[in-house]
């Protein structure tokens, strides 16, 4: 094989072709594909533009993890999680150290409860183990892994192996009991990997702000790695709805969702 | 076991346990009673009365329909259950099991505590029984239901009586040693001859009591009497006439055995040798119509000791590769010692499994219909079976009590929980105590304080309140708690409850609780 690599123009950006040329070799030269193969999920056109692939691609690992003093009980991770999952068909998988979800909420999020097994691990381990065992089992929707601490590369490498085998999306949702654990920030072999954060919410009735009441949760949805991505990106979304649905929000800071003539106003 | 019908009852839990019980047939013009308890015997009831005469003498009776079906199923079970006893067992209608003991006594250490230790066993079960060890079974069963410890005592032979180690069930035990069985059948009434009512009415208008008259007769006119039952039953039970009894067989247990010429010590042969037993159990099963629910692996070491393995199944299986997989997990358990000679499986529980036909579906499988029986097996083999569960909709507003586990495979209920109120998504089991500032009645808190962190509350909904559920507990009549969803400045958002509904101290200390979050 020819593993010269082509001159780069002298000056100027690289051609795209150029790029194409380049990530073609890695990819023969690598195990890890850089476009991940199989559909993809949307979640909404500014997001998926930046995710390689055009989406959250099924059949690879995803890391969600809350951030601030959620980092212990991942409440908006685990909605977040519970929104995509919902859009999908089929049964889900969700491994627990130590059972503290409450079923009702997740209904709320789209997932219905008929559809969800539940095991109770006890241990980190036994949720890694568990989680391999729910990838190996075809036609599930989904499996979700609630990993307290560490998720080592070796770990997270296997996950991704097998949802990748299996064609099935995984989801390693972090927790920790310290807030923003610089372990959860650790490098790992899944896909992607989100951090989500509550913000404070507008209220209920833009034009009476008075109005007592709370609106639908908004939160800041953080990109942290993206494999062939570029870097941390983040956007303002409005949390899942009762069909697991997030909404993009107009008036987010860099305006990215809004209207294309008004950005240009 | 004189008393079958009614203790099959009280063991289902059908009849109450205390009082006279007593089962009610149709015998054709009118309806009698067709078994008695013990109390029930007590205060002069017997089999054949009839039902309105049983009331009229005892009121409050506790009646029941027979049911000579179920009784003869219990009873054959029961039968089944005696051959841990000894290898021949045979179901005796109605109310009688003969065992046959010869050479078996001494490895329960003799007759005598045979006896014992199976009445003991049958009265723990709530089954009271007579029993006698004899030479013959025509012997035995007339000895287990007509010999009574006082005739024993005033002839001075043939029977040993000794009591029966529970005083609830009739301490009526009987051992007739070798050679003594006229003596011991000599008293007892012609009834015990197992012969119809009918010939038993007939011998007792010619003045026959006893069998010792009978025995004494000559047998000519007899037998053209009443025919050859008479002379037969009587030969049967002294022992001159051989008598079968037709024993149960036990269910067959599906297995498969494989022994190795050298002993085996690596995980690697382990894993061979499963996938070759799995492979011809299934097979074996699949021949029945059934599926496995439950497997031994038994490991037979060269030092004479068993290490065992076992695996359960949700549904039925006889897929040999998730079976070998499943066994396979459990391999790190096996202490092989110096080596494994050879490796049993057994099924101790099949169920039937039909074939199913594959179709191809016109549209998308159902979620909830897509069989995950394969990968519920592997985690409840690997974590346990409580451990891996749904969640199913309660009808209760109570928060806690609003979730139930089901098993994984339970049917899909098609339920959830009403889509307006608010629930999170953590919940936190107990609540936690927070101390929080709120106006009375029925304002959110302005701040709340847990785990020493203040939280100011920006936006709040509520409340939604949800009043104790009076008819589970005593304790919850006037009992309410307010809940309300709030914000605090970060966005996150709590489900926060005070208990009582802020008027009446009734209802609640009105201390502040944590729930949940969202």
């Amino acid at each position: 094989m020819d593993l010269s690599i082509p001159n780069p123009p002298a000056a100027g950006p690289p051609a795209a072709g150029l790029i194409e040329t380049l990530r073609a070799r890695i990819a023969r030269i690598g195990h890890s594909p850089p476009r991940p193969r199989g559909p993809a999920l949307l979640l909404g056109p500014p997001i998926d533009a930046v995710l390689l692939g055009g989406g959250l691609s099924l059949g690879a690992l995803h890391e969600a993890a809350g951030a601030g003093p959620d980092t212990e009980h991942g409440a908006a991770a685990a909605l977040f999680v519970a929104g995509i999952l919902a859009r999908q068909s089929g049964p889900v998988l969700w491994v627990v150290e130590h059972a503290d979800l409450f079923a009702p909420g997740l209904a709320a999020a789209g997932l219905h409860p008929d559809r969800v097994i539940y095991a109770e691990a006890g241990k980190p381990d036994a949720v890694l183990q568990a989680m391999e065992e729910g990838l190996r089992q075809p036609d599930l929707a989904g499996v979700v892994g609630e990993i307290g601490g560490r998720l080592t590369l070796t770990a997270s490498r296997r996950l991704q192996l097998a949802a990748e085998t299996a064609g099935t999306i995984a989801f390693a949702l972090r927790r920790s009991r310290k807030h923003d654990d610089p372990a959860l920030a650790e490098p790992s072999a899944a896909v992607t990997s989100w951090r989500i954060a509550a913000l404070p919410s507008p209220p209920p009735l833009p034009h009476t702000p008075d109005t007592p009441g709370l609106g639908r949760q908004r939160w800041r949805l953080e990109l942290l790695r993206c494999r062939g991505g570029s870097g941390k990106k983040s956007w303002i979304v409005e949390a899942c709805d009762a069909t697991g649905r997030l909404g993009l929000v107009a008036d987010a800071g860099d305006g990215s969702a809004a209207p294309a003539w008004r950005r240009s106003a | 076991m004189p008393t079958l019908a009614t203790d099959r009852l009280r063991r289902h839990g059908a009849a109450p346990l205390e009082g006279p019980l007593v089962t009610a047939a149709h015998d054709g013009r009118r309806i009698v009673v067709a078994a008695a308890d013990a109390a029930a015997a007590a205060l002069g009831l017997r089999a054949g009365m009839p039902l309105a005469q049983a009331q009229a003498l005892v009121p409050g009776l506790a009646i029941h329909p027979a049911a000579p079906d179920a009784d003869a199923a219990a009873l054959g079970r029961l039968a089944t259950w005696c051959l841990r006893y000894a290898p021949l067992s045979a179901a005796d209608a109605p109310d009688g099991i003969w065992l046959d003991v010869t050479g078996c006594a001494h490895l329960h250490g003799g007759e005598t505590k045979l006896l014992r230790d199976l009445a003991g066993r049958l009265a723990t079960q709530g089954v009271a029984a007579r029993a006698a060890v004899a030479d013959t079974p025509g012997a035995a069963h007339a000895v287990a239901r007509f010999a009574t410890p006082k005739e024993k005592g005033e002839k001075g032979g043939g029977v040993f009586p000794f009591p029966s180690p529970f005083a609830s069930s009739l301490p009526f035990l009987f051992v007739v040693p070798i050679g003594e069985t006229p003596a011991a059948l000599a008293p007892l009434p012609i009834e015990a001859l197992r012969m119809p009512p009918a010939h038993a009415d007939g011998l007792r208008l010619l003045g026959f009591e006893c069998v010792a008259q009978l025995a004494a007769t000559p047998r000519a006119p007899l037998t053209r009497r009443f025919g050859p039952l008479v002379a037969t039953r009587l030969d049967q039970a002294l022992g001159t006439v051989f008598e079968p009894i037709v024993p149960v067989f036990p269910p067959e247990l599906v297995q498969a055995r494989l022994s190795f010429v050298e002993p085996l010590l690596t995980a690697e042969a382990f894993a061979a040798v499963i996938a070759r037993l799995t492979c011809t159990v299934c097979t074996a099963l699949e021949k029945l119509g059934q599926g496995a629910r439950r497997l031994d692996l038994l490991f037979e070491r060269v030092d004479g000791s068993v290490q065992c393995l076992r695996i359960g199944t949700a549904r039925p299986s006889r897929d040999p590769r998730h079976l070998a997989r499943l066994l396979g997990e459990k391999l790190e358990r096996v202490d092989p010692g110096l080596g494994v000679e050879a490796m049993r499986l057994v099924v101790p529980l099949a169920e039937p499994l039909a074939y199913a036909q594959a179709s191809v579906p016109l549209a998308e499988a159902e979620s909830a219909d897509q069989d995950v029986s394969a990968l519920v097996d592997r985690l409840e083999n690997r974590l346990g079976a409580a451990l891996v569960w749904r969640a199913a909709a309660v009808e209760s507003d109570v928060p806690e009590r609003s979730v139930r586990r089901v098993p994984a495979l339970a049917p899909p209920r098609r339920t959830t929980w009403p889509a307006d109120l608010p629930r999170p998504v953590r919940l936190l089991d107990p609540p936690q105590p927070v101390d929080a500032m709120a106006l009375l009645p029925d304002q959110p808190p302005v701040a709340f304080t847990w785990r020493r962190v203040r939280h100011r509350v920006r936006r709040a909904d509520g409340p939604e309140r949800i009043a104790g559920e009076w008819w589970k507990r005593a304790g919850e009549v006037r009992s309410v708690r307010d809940y309300f969803q709030v914000e605090d400045e970060e966005g996150r958002r709590f489900w926060l409850f005070r208990r009582g509904d802020g008027e009446d101290v009734a209802t609640g200390d009105l201390r502040w609780f944590l729930h949940g979050f969202f």
